[in-house]
């Protein structure tokens, strides 16, 4: 896949990653469902197979999981043009994800520490908390519901289903799973 | 230590820190870690910075929250490079697609578990329900922009916490007359 970014197009996607940023209430993965809006979506700057692979290889990985996002400008640089672009898209992406709320932790970091009883933190806390789920959710139906074709792809949605219930209700370690996806998929079963 | 924390670093953070390094005790580590958990942001970007900033200051969350994002960030781009020499074979892409097809899973699952995180919320199990479907429906289904639902559905699900809870502390005083 082959696109073309201009100058503006880069700064509008700086500009809409640190606005996620600031939205990514529970993690950055909450906040993916509106990368692939923008990114797959709306303009398209990525393939949906190049955004679930960039979401599958960070999971795999050792790490904190917001790399994926660095790992999506990284995938638009490279469909630009050139690892120079690739670096280019990856300091947009993680730079503009991160820089915001950290900022915002850092300038809270005292204030939350003394206020954590107040009535207003907690009402913040629990009325985000339902929402973070629903979210939660909602990223996972964008990754697999990009696969439409319910004849060829229910393979697919069934693992989903299990892996899903494996990590919800047992102590399985996560790379095994993520192990077996592979070897499915590998071998063609999936 | 990042390099240890597949899928989530968190547990590593915690064995390192309270027990091995004894920089604090499991109730202050809890304590940050909620607090880095509800601000927007990578929760564990969010964890180091505060770390850092109770110990040394600015510098102290810089070194921390860099320290955390190098070495992972590397190995992920090597990862990434090693896929795309190999990406036109269809084993790797089919490799690709089912852990995607699991990484689906995980994230579905790590919601699911913060359902039994709900029991205790002040908005009650319909309302909360309520709110995880709305949130749903409008991100998976109608695909709105975030910038305009989160705050839309949270201001409003907040005002309602904020509501439940001040309802539940007068009723809990035992000096409130009946």
């Amino acid at each position: 896949m082959t696109v073309s970014l201009s100058a503006w197009d880069w700064t509008a996607m700086l500009l809409h990653f640190m606005t996620l940023s600031l939205l990514s209430v529970g993690g950055a993965i909450t906040t993916a469902p509106d990368m692939h809006r923008y990114l797959v979506r709306e303009h398209p700057w990525l393939s949906d197979a190049q955004f679930s692979s960039g979401l599958a290889l960070a999971q795999a990985a050792p790490g904190p999981n917001v790399l994926f996002v660095g790992l999506l400008g990284w995938n638009v640089g490279l469909n630009h043009g050139g690892f120079g672009m690739a670096l280019l898209g990856l300091g947009v992406t993680l730079g503009g994800m991160l820089i915001p709320s950290s900022l915002l932790m850092f300038l809270t970091a005292r204030w939350g520490h003394r206020n954590r009883d107040l009535r207003a933190v907690r009402a913040f806390k629990q009325g985000m908390s339902p929402i973070v789920v629903g979210l939660m959710v909602a990223t996972a139906w964008l990754l697999t519901s990009a696969h439409t074709d319910p004849l060829r792809d229910w393979p697919l949605w069934t693992l989903t289903i299990i892996a899903a219930l494996l990590v919800w209700r047992t102590r399985i370690h996560l790379l095994w799973l993520l192990a077996a996806g592979a070897v499915l998929g590998a071998l063609g079963w999936v | 230590m990042a390099l240890q924390g597949f899928g989530g670093v968190l547990a590593v953070v915690q064995r390192e820190i309270v027990d091995r390094k004894q920089w604090m005790t499991r109730q202050e580590f809890l304590e940050e870690w909620s607090v880095a958990q509800i601000m927007p942001g990578p929760n564990v970007i969010n964890l180091s910075i505060l770390m850092g900033n109770r110990y040394f200051g600015w510098r102290g969350s810089c070194a921390a929250a860099a320290g955390i994002l190098t070495f992972p960030l590397l190995v992920l781009l090597v990862l990434a490079l090693l896929f795309s020499g190999v990406s036109d074979v269809p084993a790797a892409q089919g490799a690709m697609r089912g852990m995607g097809a699991v990484v689906a899973g995980l994230i579905a699952a790590t919601g699911l578990r913060m359902i039994e995180g709900l029991r205790q919320n002040a908005m009650g199990a319909m309302v909360c329900a309520a709110l995880a479907v709305t949130a749903f429906i409008l991100i998976a289904l109608l695909r709105l922009p975030l910038a305009w639902a989160l705050p839309a559905l949270g201001s409003l699900a907040c005002l309602w916490a904020w509501r439940q809870i001040r309802r539940l502390e007068a009723r809990g005083r035992p000096e409130v007359p009946r």
